[in-house]
């Protein structure tokens, strides 16, 4: 890694720093556009008592699931999750501790925490379990609730295509979380299919710039589908 | 007679006008996708960042990047757009959404809906539940009209932890279709065959009935 050169060659590089009770932002919804590698070696280094930041917590043996097999997750942000029977038994033994977040919400700590933005008003949860024992101010007439930033040790990204300044774009709705997670970590590391040249990702189509990138890695995925409905041609 | 499912995805998709943005959610509401009247073009998003959602894949179109917020395999119609999370949401919360129908386990008198969470049962999220029924002006929430014992699901009050708080507008549930205002139920029109007495019956909520209550007709 050397001035705007991102680009690191190996996984254990990519990784290199996180550390037992980090915090880390994750990209991906569902299984679609989760940094699957980037994953395996959070397990392979067996760094423990995490707390994750993703809209869902993966399958049984795939994606963040993964890291549920050795406890290494103590507590989680998400908004949907209980799609592993791994992770029911962790959150009914107390194991995990879940913090239900609105996916709207999530998304927008994200953006917040990325941006300078400490916290925000927003009339999601207000008058459910959600809101409660947070700040209430009303605007217009409506009542909103305190949300507050999220802030990452580490933020762990899919791409579709980057170049070594680590400017990325997304392929299809696997952009979800990603360009969200990418500004709100210290440590941002984002793995592609593909690193190209500069130059041939056009500038005004970039969907995350390089400024919030700090290692970029290519790599091979297995990208499992969750749902494949299809119909008949 | 009680609606069918698929009768309750007609009624609602009557609703629809062309140029409508609209969010569908999980189960009977993805179901309105099939009835969308001729001549009326309306753009589908899904939650997880496409306006536009097409059909389902065929066999060699299924891409592993191109899902729903149902997480199913989908793709785009021309003229979708994709964006992320926060975009999404953001025109969500910020009312740009034309029409939003989802489901509920009870809706209450003052537009209050509990869909999200049954104490003592395993918890799996709201996922963007909360968001929707917040940002959306215009909601229709499908659901049952009572329990399978025969428990009224449109309430005084809802008794499960609420996913929103005076956000429904209009429901409509195998039995009937209601608006909400004025701290009551009002009674539009009833399933073919089901008198108002039954409605009555099952409605715990206060429910105000006009002289005329037509009856839905299904082709």
């Amino acid at each position: 890694m050397a001035g705007f050169d991102k680009r690191v060659n190996s996984y254990e590089e990519a990784m290199a720093g996180i550390e037992s009770g980090m915090t880390v932002a994750a990209g991906g919804f569902g299984l679609c556009g989760i940094p699957e590698n980037l994953i395996a070696e959070i397990k392979r280094l067996g760094v423990k008592d995490l707390t994750v930041i993703s809209n869902n917590c993966g399958v049984d043996g795939f994606g963040l699931g993964l890291l549920l097999e050795d406890k290494q997750i103590s507590r989680i942000y998400a908004s949907y999750v209980g799609e592993n029977a791994l992770f029911e038994q962790q959150m009914l033994n107390d194991e995990i501790e879940v913090i239900l977040t609105p996916q709207g919400t999530l998304a927008e700590k994200m953006r917040a925490g990325g941006a300078g933005i400490p916290a925000f008003y927003t009339a999601t949860g207000y008058g459910t379990p959600i809101g409660e024992g947070k700040e209430v101010r009303e605007f217009n007439g409506r009542p909103h609730i305190l949300e507050e930033a999220f802030h990452a040790d580490f933020a762990i990204i899919k791409g579709w295509k980057a170049d070594r300044y680590g400017n990325v774009v997304y392929r299809d709705t696997a952009q979800n979380f990603n360009p969200l997670a990418a500004t709100c970590g210290r440590i941002t590391v984002v793995e592609v299919e593909e690193i190209v040249e500069p130059g041939e990702l056009k500038p005004d189509q970039i969907h995350t710039p390089g400024i919030y990138v700090d290692r970029i890695i290519q790599g091979s995925f297995e990208k499992r589908i969750e749902k494949r409905t299809v119909r008949e041609a | 007679m009680a609606l069918t499912r698929e009768q309750m995805a007609m009624r609602v998709a009557r609703e629809l006008e062309d140029g409508f943005y609209v969010n569908l959610g999980i189960g009977i509401p993805t179901l309105v996708a099939n009835y969308v009247p001729d001549g009326i073009d309306v753009m589908l998003q899904s939650e997880n960042g496409l306006l536009g959602m097409g059909r389902f894949p065929t066999e060699e179109e299924v891409d592993a990047d191109m899902i729903n917020a149902g997480k199913q395999t989908v793709t785009a119609r021309p003229g979708a757009a994709i964006f992320d999370s926060a975009e999404s949401f953001g025109m969500i919360r910020g009312g740009h959404v034309d029409l939003t129908v989802l489901g509920a386990f009870e809706v209450d008198q003052n537009g209050n809906i509990a869909s999200w969470m049954i104490p003592g049962k395993l918890i799996k999220g709201m996922g963007g539940a909360m968001d929707l029924v917040a940002g959306a002006e215009n909601i229709i929430c499908t659901m049952t009209h009572a329990s399978k014992h025969g428990e009224s699901k449109l309430l005084e009050s809802c008794n499960l932890p609420l996913t929103g708080a005076g956000c429904i507008n209009r429901v409509l549930t195998d039995l009937a279709y209601l608006e909400i205002k004025d701290g009551a139920f009002h009674l539009k029109e009833r399933a073919p065959g089901v008198s108002v007495e039954e409605i009555k019956e099952l409605t715990a909520g206060k429910l105000v009935v006009p002289d005329h209550v037509p009856e839905m007709t299904f082709d």
